[in-house]
C-alpha cells in the first residue's frame, strides 16, 4: 500500500517542481507577449490617440469598420497575401533545387553550403538597402547590366514604381530566405534511403522520373512544414517593404499599414484594429493550410 | 559534359548568393563621383567610406547597443529557456501540451499584434527610447523558440544519469546544474546564437522605441541613414556600415554553420 502513495508522491513533487521552473518564463511571457496582446486588442475597440492613451474612449467596432472601409487596408491585404504566396512558392522551388544540388557530394560542398547560409544570417536591413542600392534607377547595377546585355532600353524605376516595387520586394525576399529552404531541404534529403533510388535506376526510372515519384512525396511533410514557417514569416512582413518601398501606401503590408496608423497618424485605436485583424487573417490561413495540407504539427508529446 | 553542367549550376548558386555582398564591398571602397558609374571594381579603392561613417554617424554607438542589447536578450531567454524548458523536456506534467501549444502560437502571431500595448508598457515603465525597452520587446521574438529548442534538446538526454541523480538525493534544481547543464553546452551554443541574430536583426521594435541616433541600434541606424545631401542617399557610407555589420555575422555563419543548420532543423522539423 506505501509503494503506489510514495511514487504517486514523487510524481506530484516533480510535477510541483515543474510549475516552479515554468514559473520565470510563463511571467515573462504574460508581460512580453499576453499583456502587450491583450492591450492591443483593447485598444482595437478604442479611439485612442497616441498623444494621450488615457483619453481613449470604448468605441465599440468603430475602429474595425474604419479600417475595412478604408481601400488602401484591402491594398494591403492584397499585397501582403500576394507577396507571401508568390515569395514562398519561389522559395520553395529554389531552395528546392539548391537542396538537390548541395545532396550531391562535390569537392567544396562544405564551403558552397556556409556560402548558401550567409544571406539568411544578414539582417533584413542591411539586405534590402543592398538590394536597394543594386536596383537604383539611374546607378544601380542592375539596370546596367540589363542595358548592357541589351534587354532594357531604358532604365527602370525598380523601387519606385509600384509594380515594380513589388517585385523587388519579393526577390529581395527570396534571395534572403531561399537559404533557410534549402538547408531543411537538404536535410530531409539526407535522411531519405538509397536503395529506393538504386531500385528506381535497376527499374529504368530517370532522374526527374525518381525525383518527382520518390524524393518529392518523401520530403512532403518537411517541405510543407517548412513552407508553413516561411508563410507566417511572410503574411507579417514589415522589413523589406519599409526600406525598399519607404512605406508608399500603393506597396504596403499589412503590418506596415497598421504601424503606420498608430504612429505617423497617430491613431492607436485604428492601427490596433489592423494588427488584430492581421492576427486573425493569420490565424484563419494557418487553420486552412493545417487542414488542407494535412499537416500534422506534432508536439512531441510520446 | 555533365561535370561541367553540374559545375556550372554550383557557380550559378555561388553568384546568386554572394554577388549582393561582392557588390556591396565593391560599392563601399568607391568614393565621390566613381560611385555613380558602375563597374566590376573600384578604380582607385579607398577606405574613407568606412572612416567617415564612424566620424558623421555614432555608428560606434549603434554597434554597442546592439551588442549590448543582443547580448541581454540571449542571456535572459537562455536562462529562462534553460529552467523552462527541463521542466517541458524532462517532466510529465499536467499542461505541458498546452504550455507548448501556447508558445508555438506566439512564435506565430505578427510583431505589430503586440505593438501598440508594448508602447504603453515600455512608455509606463519610463523606458521609452532606452536600451531595456529593446531587451524586452525583443523578448517576444526569441523566449518561444528559445524554450522549444531547448526542449527538444533536453528531451534527447538519457534518463539514467537523472534516475541516478535523483537516487543520490538530488533536487531539480540540482540535477539541473549539475547533470544537465554541462551536457548541454553545444545546445545553448546553437540556441544562443540563433537567438543574438534574431535580436541582432530586430528592426520593427527598434524603429518604434526610439528616438534619438544615439539610442539606435545598428538596422535603424542603416535605415535611417541619410548624409547631406537631401536628394541622394549616402550609398557609399550605407554600403560601408553594411558591410561592417555583416562581416561578423558571415565569419559566424562560417565557423558554426554546422550548429546553425542542426538548431535550424531542429526547430523546424521536430516542430
Amino acid at each position: 500500500m506505501a509503494r503506489p502513495r510514495e511514487t504517486s508522491l514523487l510524481a506530484r513533487q516533480r510535477a510541483r517542481a515543474a510549475w516552479v521552473f515554468m514559473l520565470p518564463t510563463l511571467v515573462g511571457m504574460a508581460l512580453v507577449a499576453g499583456w502587450p496582446l491583450a492591450r492591443t486588442v483593447g485598444f482595437a475597440f478604442t479611439d485612442a490617440r497616441l498623444t494621450d492613451l488615457s483619453a481613449a474612449r470604448f468605441v465599440g467596432l468603430g475602429s474595425f469598420v474604419s479600417v475595412l472601409e478604408d481601400p488602401d487596408w484591402w491594398t494591403a491585404v492584397g499585397t501582403t497575401v500576394r507577396f507571401a504566396f508568390v515569395s514562398v512558392l519561389l522559395e520553395s522551388v529554389l531552395g528546392m533545387g539548391i537542396a538537390l544540388v548541395l545532396h550531391r557530394r562535390f569537392a567544396g560542398r562544405g564551403l558552397v553550403r556556409a556560402a548558401v547560409l550567409v544571406p539568411w544570417a544578414v539582417p533584413t536591413v542591411v539586405s534590402a538597402k543592398m538590394w536597394a542600392w543594386m536596383f537604383h534607377d539611374v546607378y544601380g547595377v542592375i539596370n546596367a547590366v540589363l542595358m548592357w546585355l541589351g534587354l532594357l532600353a531604358e532604365p527602370l524605376a525598380w523601387t519606385a514604381e509600384p509594380s515594380l516595387a513589388f517585385w523587388a520586394v519579393v526577390m529581395v525576399d527570396v534571395w534572403k530566405a531561399t537559404p533557410f529552404m534549402a538547408l531543411l531541404l537538404l536535410a530531409a534529403l539526407q535522411l531519405l534511403p538509397e536503395d529506393v533510388y538504386e531500385a528506381a535506376r535497376l527499374d529504368g526510372a530517370g532522374p526527374v522520373r525518381s525525383f518527382f515519384r520518390i524524393t518529392l512525396p518523401l520530403v512532403k511533410g518537411p517541405l510543407m512544414v517548412a513552407a508553413l514557417f516561411r508563410l507566417l514569416d511572410a503574411l507579417r512582413v514589415f522589413d523589406v517593404f519599409y526600406v525598399l518601398t519607404g512605406g508608399g501606401s500603393e506597396t504596403q503590408p499589412m503590418a506596415g499599414y497598421a504601424r503606420q496608423w498608430m504612429f505617423e497618424f497617430q491613431e492607436l485605436g485604428v492601427g490596433s484594429a489592423a494588427a488584430t485583424l492581421l492576427v486573425l487573417l493569420i490565424a484563419l490561413l494557418t487553420a486552412v493550410y493545417l487542414v488542407l495540407g494535412r499537416v500534422r504539427l506534432d508536439v512531441g508529446e510520446s | 559534359m555533365r561535370r561541367v553542367a553540374f559545375a556550372g549550376l554550383v557557380g550559378l548558386v555561388l553568384l546568386y548568393t554572394l554577388f549582393p555582398f561582392y557588390w556591396a564591398i565593391a560599392s563601399s571602397l568607391t568614393t565621390g563621383s566613381a560611385l555613380f558609374a558602375p563597374r566590376p571594381w573600384p578604380a582607385h579603392p579607398a577606405w574613407s567610406n568606412y572612416t567617415q561613417v564612424f566620424a558623421q554617424q555614432p555608428f560606434a554607438r549603434n554597434i554597442l547597443n546592439s551588442v549590448l542589447v543582443a547580448s541581454g536578450v540571449v542571456g535572459l531567454s537562455l536562462v529562462l529557456g534553460v529552467t523552462a524548458a527541463h521542466a517541458l523536456g524532462r517532466v510529465a506534467f499536467r499542461g505541458r501540451r498546452t504550455l507548448l501549444l501556447a508558445l508555438l502560437g506566439v512564435s506565430m502571431f505578427p510583431q505589430v499584434a503586440v505593438l501598440s500595448g508594448m508602447f504603453e508598457l515600455v512608455r509606463g515603465l519610463g523606458l521609452y527610447n532606452s536600451l531595456p525597452a529593446l531587451v524586452l520587446s525583443s523578448l517576444v521574438l526569441t523566449l518561444p523558440f528559445t524554450v522549444w529548442l531547448l526542449t527538444t534538446f533536453m528531451r534527447e538526454l538519457p534518463v539514467e544519469l537523472e534516475e541516478a541523480a535523483v537516487v543520490d538525493g538530488a533536487t531539480p534544481w540540482v540535477v539541473l546544474t549539475r547533470v544537465f547543464l554541462p551536457l548541454l553546452g553545444p545546445a545553448l551554443v546553437t540556441t544562443g546564437l540563433l537567438a543574438f541574430i534574431a535580436a541582432w536583426n530586430e528592426f520593427l521594435f527598434a524603429l518604434t522605441f526610439t528616438l534619438t541616433d544615439a539610442k539606435r541600434t545598428v538596422p535603424v541606424a542603416i535605415a535611417l541613414l541619410s548624409g547631406g545631401s537631401a536628394y541622394e542617399l549616402p550609398w557609399g557610407l550605407i554600403m560601408a556600415a553594411s558591410v561592417i555589420v555583416t562581416v561578423p555575422l558571415v565569419l559566424l555563419v562560417l565557423v558554426l554553420q554546422r550548429r546553425i543548420v542542426a538548431g535550424l532543423t531542429a526547430g523546424a522539423l521536430k516542430g
